[in-house]
């Protein structure tokens, strides 16, 4: 502990002078940037912000032979000390509330805070999931009525709303597509993914078993319409299609596609990560879609928190609705709202596949993605889209002078707008123009992906940022991009502003310490 | 529509530096059979705060909340007071508005948490390495599975009948589309959980056992006896748990010869919120294993500064990177429920969470006497944490309606989770945390004597 100051600096380690001089404190901090220490570093055994009654050594046991012996060695703070720390961590975090974070694909749009309200509400927070049903009638109501939006919004049959995020709603939307080749003892064995779709996609039909092909890709950014029908066949199982796609663009030939896999006997899984672009515009039912994830944290709005948790309600068409995972909740004609479940499955759902969960998926993002459908209502959701649309065309229109943007000749984007880093000096990369996006104030877009562009920049606005927000974002765009074609060398050791200069990964994966030892071996 | 910043000159000034007419104009890709020109029929247009806040509240109140009963349920779901701090950590924008911590020079505050969370699971569960969380408890238990089967290069999967009913649904589920072959028995109705039978089933074509601890009926189940079979045969041990509090208590697994241990997280500083998001934990006793774990990874490393700093690592698993060859699927895992437990763990310590314990303990031995002197009624278990087996002599379904109607949350019912049979039909499984007082355990009692008569 003792070789380990407050700030984590190691006495000795060179200062490093940025550009606008260097003024060292004995603390390490600077003024409200405060650097803290871990709570292993900070707490004792002895400390603890909970008042709870002394145990009583004499009480009776019942734990058997099973008293733990050893210590856990586990650090507790006063509440005082809790409340700074993980205040103090905070303010080393980027966030949507402080400013544009525009990931690609991740569609980070503001979080309502009424969405936050509703799910505190005792009536939602605090219901056990095993409750007897009469007791959680509004429950099931909730995931009724959200359960419709989602229906009608995608034109489809049916949603299996337990899956706990986009890549477990992948993973629902295989399963049901094997299943129901399965019970018509189909045994085939390949999935087709393009090339362009996020890791997820081939990751999850392997993970269900299947063989993972590539779908060549179009010069134009879509899917190659005649290599995918020229590889249909008995063999194909399916095919899972991102719509829009990674590129940012609409598949236009969608229905076409779905067309022709099903011609051959296969099924149609999308990948909805994108759905906020179309939402209220046009509906993948119509497309010939047959089973699609859709991110509660990405279309509507539920906190990505740092890493989840996330929703994946699947949308089903009618071929694949009798095969969803349990358990759910079925409407009767009189209005009755019912849960399925081991127990009561039966003769009434003989298809469904299992469980996927241990109880009845993301109640908590339910109740605040039905809060945010029910705000902006129908026409605020087409809006929203439409907003979404016309930001991320605003920014490729905005910077397609400065920076390469491969499929800019193709028309509009989508809710995306995608760039390369074609013309950058020599030794340039898009590395260093996300990084220097962090000194000027904005998180970073996606970069190098999608794989099919050489070092991408995928850029999603969202529609709740403000014209002014995007100009200045453009701005500092075309500043970046004009110092990366120059070969600015400060850009190769940017950011200079944030809490942590460029942190070395490869020193953290060749040796990893992946929880604390005790020691100071960084 | 208040959530939308955009103003009507906004938008056509944007249009004209885009080139085109109108917002619609910008779908010219999509086929014009399948746009839609207006709103989706048939489903209601914006509404205010006010409205939508009401309308909330009114499904709400159509809920029993636990506050409101006296409430004795858990089986793998468990209601703890949580600490208004949790609450107010969480909430602040900075954790709960940002993403995966891709770009760590900004996301120091996401990342630090999680080196010391994995540092809090690692050390609660006795392991070397814990990962950045997983969806649930059921989730973690079947990736386990799918890790012990890799490094074991074997399929077949002995389940104890202790384990949580719906997680072994979901690995039989997700064991149909993969080699995995998973062997399950029912549990039987019996005071100790049958180690030496479930001993007895091993063999060398066996990846992995699985066993939980506590167990679904609260039992305590010889961990080190298990284990020491299991790696006779060669097979890992995989330990289950979904009460964290009971490690107050008990021994962790990692130090009775757990290979992997995996849990549910939210007893600690995630309410019950029907059933999600929780919080999966996994982790590892053998470092060497680590390349073959599923999810995120948090590792401490330095700056350009030589600065202490923490970043994502060992991605080369994952799915981003590594595609279909990756360990998992997962992406998005439970990032803000492990802020959760690790605020409210930082807030326990090793003297809160012993005294937290110990007092779950405590109420649940009080109630354990009580309800065991109500006519038609004895306790099953041997040893017990917080959770223990009441065997009626009628069906419990029944009575925990009915008690549900008076307003008292009797515990789950042995038949909600098994099939009817072998007597478990008349099994009730009764939690008591520090949330119970006497007099709801008096309530029960009350109340379970009149059902009875």
């Amino acid at each position: 502990m003792n070789k380990m100051n407050a700030s984590g600096w190691k006495p000795g380690t060179p200062v490093s002078v940025d550009n606008e001089g260097d003024y060292p404190t004995v603390t390490g901090n600077k003024a409200l940037m405060l650097e803290e220490r871990l709570v292993f570093e900070l707490g004792t055994r002895e400390t603890c912000g909970v008042d709870l009654p002394e145990p009583d050594a004499s009480a009776p046991n019942r734990l058997g032979k099973f008293a733990r012996r050893k210590p856990i060695d586990l650090p507790g703070l006063s509440e005082p000390e809790t409340v700074r720390h993980y205040t103090r961590l905070s303010r080393q975090n980027y966030a949507i509330d402080l400013g544009l974070f525009p990931l690609g694909s991740c569609t980070m749009k503001h979080n309502p805070r009424l969405n936050e309200k509703v799910a505190r509400m005792p009536g939602f927070a605090d219901v056990h999931p095993l409750q007897p049903v009469d007791t959680i009638k509004g429950a099931l109501g909730v995931i009724d009525e959200l359960s419709h939006w989602l229906i009608e919004l995608t034109g489809m049959s049916a949603v299996a709303m337990s899956p706990k995020a986009g890549a477990h709603g992948e993973l629902c939307g295989i399963l049901c597509i094997r299943a129901a080749l399965e019970a018509r003892g189909d045994m085939r064995k390949v999935v087709l993914v393009p090339e362009s779709a996020h890791g997820t996609n081939p990751a999850t039909a392997a993970f269900a078993g299947y063989e993972v092909e590539d779908i060549p890709a179009a010069p134009d950014g879509r899917v190659d319409l005649d290599a995918l029908k020229a590889r249909l066949g008995p063999d194909v199982a399916g095919v899972m299609i991102t719509n829009p796609n990674t590129c940012g663009l609409f598949e236009k030939d969608m229905k076409a596609i779905s067309d022709a896999v099903h011609a051959a006997g296969g099924l149609v899984y999308c990948d909805g990560a994108n759905f906020n672009a179309i939402m209220g515009r046009v509906r993948p039912g119509d497309l010939g879609v047959d089973a699609m994830h859709i991110n509660l944290h990405k279309t509507f709005s539920t906190p990505h928190g740092g890493g989840g948790p996330g929703s994946g309600p699947v949308v089903l068409s009618e071929a694949l609705a009798p095969f969803a995972p349990l358990p759910f909740v079925v409407k009767d004609a009189d209005g009755e709202i019912r849960l399925v479940e081991e127990e009561n499955v039966g003769d009434e759902f003989p298809g469904s596949f299992g469980r996927m969960t241990a109880f009845h998926g993301q109640m908590g993002m339910f109740t605040r993605a039905l809060t945010y459908i029910l705000s902006h209502g129908a026409d605020g959701l087409r809006q929203a889209s439409g907003d979404a649309v016309l930001n991320a065309n605003y920014l490729l229109r905005s910077l397609d002078d400065v920076l390469d943007a491969p499929f800019g000749d193709a028309g509009h984007c989508m809710h995306e707008a995608l760039f390369s880093d074609h013309g950058f000096a020599e030794g340039m990369s898009t590395l260093d123009v996300a990084k220097g996006l962090i000194d000027e104030g904005f998180h970073p877009m996606t970069m190098y992906f999608p794989l099919v562009v050489h070092g991408a920049m995928l850029v999603e606005p969202t529609e709740t940022e403000s014209k002014a927000t995007l100009d200045q974002f453009v701005v500092a765009m075309r500043s970046l991009a004009e110092r990366a074609k120059a070969g600015d060398e400060t850009l190769k050791s940017a950011p200079h502003h944030a809490p942590r200069a460029r942190l070395d990964e490869a020193h953290a994966a060749r040796k990893p310490v992946l929880a604390w030892n005790g020691q100071d071996d960084a | 529509m208040r959530y939308l910043p955009l103003t009507q000159p906004d938008r056509q000034a944007m249009l004209d530096v885009i080139g085109a007419a109108s917002v619609d104009d910008l779908f010219a890709d999509v086929p014009n059979e399948h746009y839609l020109d207006g709103p989706v029929e048939g489903l209601p247009l914006a509404a205010g705060e006010m409205a939508v806040e009401k309308h909330m509240r009114r499904l709400s109140k159509q809920n029993l909340a636990a506050a409101d009963a006296a409430f004795f349920c858990g089986a793998g779901a468990y209601r703890h007071h949580v600490p208004a701090t949790v609450d107010h950590i969480i909430q602040r924008g900075e954790f709960l508005t940002a993403y995966t911590p891709y770009q760590p020079e900004i996301a120091q505050g996401t990342l630090q948490m999680l080196f010391e969370f994995q540092t809090q699971v690692a050390r609660l569960y006795g392991c070397a390495i814990a990962n950045a969380s997983m969806y649930d408890g059921s989730t973690a238990c079947w990736e386990a599975i799918v890790m012990a089967a890799r490094l074991t290069k074997r399929n077949r999967v002995l389940m104890s009948g202790g384990v949580h009913p719906h997680y072994v649904s979901v690995a039989q589920t997700m064991a149909r589309f993969t080699p995995g072959h998973i062997d399950y028995e029912l549990p039987v109705l019996a005071s100790e959980p049958g180690d030496a039978a479930l001993i007895g089933r091993i063999d060398e074509e066996t990846s992995c056992v699985v066993v939980q601890y506590p167990d679904i009926m609260g039992r305590i189940p010889d961990l080190q006896r298990i284990a020491d079979a299991a790696h006779d045969k060669g097979a890992l041990l995989i330990v289950v748990n979904t009460e964290p509090v009971a490690l107050g208590a008990l021994e962790a697994p990692g130090n009775l010869g757990a290979d992997i241990v995996v849990g549910e997280g939210q007893a600690i500083g995630v309410g019950l919120q029907f059933g999600g998001p929780y919080l999966g934990l996994f982790a590892i006793t053998n470092p060497k294993h680590v390349r073959q774990m599923p999810g995120r990874l948090c590792g401490e490393t330095v700056d350009a500064d030589g600065k202490r700093g923490f970043v994502l690592t060992l991605s080369t698993r994952e799915q981003h990177i590594r595609r279909e060859k990756a360990t998992s699927n997962i992406c998005t895992n439970s990032g803000l429920c492990a802020l959760a437990f690790s605020v409210h763990m930082t807030l326990l310590g090793e003297k809160g969470l012993t005294a937290l314990a110990a007092e779950n303990h405590r109420l649940a031995c009080v109630a354990a006497d009580r309800l065991e002197r109500v006519p038609g009624v004895s306790v099953l278990n041997e040893a017990f944490f917080n959770e223990f087996t009441l065997v009626l002599d009628k069906e419990a379904r029944p009575i925990v309606r009915a008690l549900a109607e008076k307003g008292v949350l009797a515990g789950v019912a042995l038949g909600r989770l098994f099939p009817d049979g072998e007597g478990r039909e008349n099994g009730l499984l009764v939690t008591v945390t520090e949330t119970v007082t006497e007099e709801d355990i008096e309530t029960l009692a009350i109340a379970l004597e009149e059902a009875l008569a």
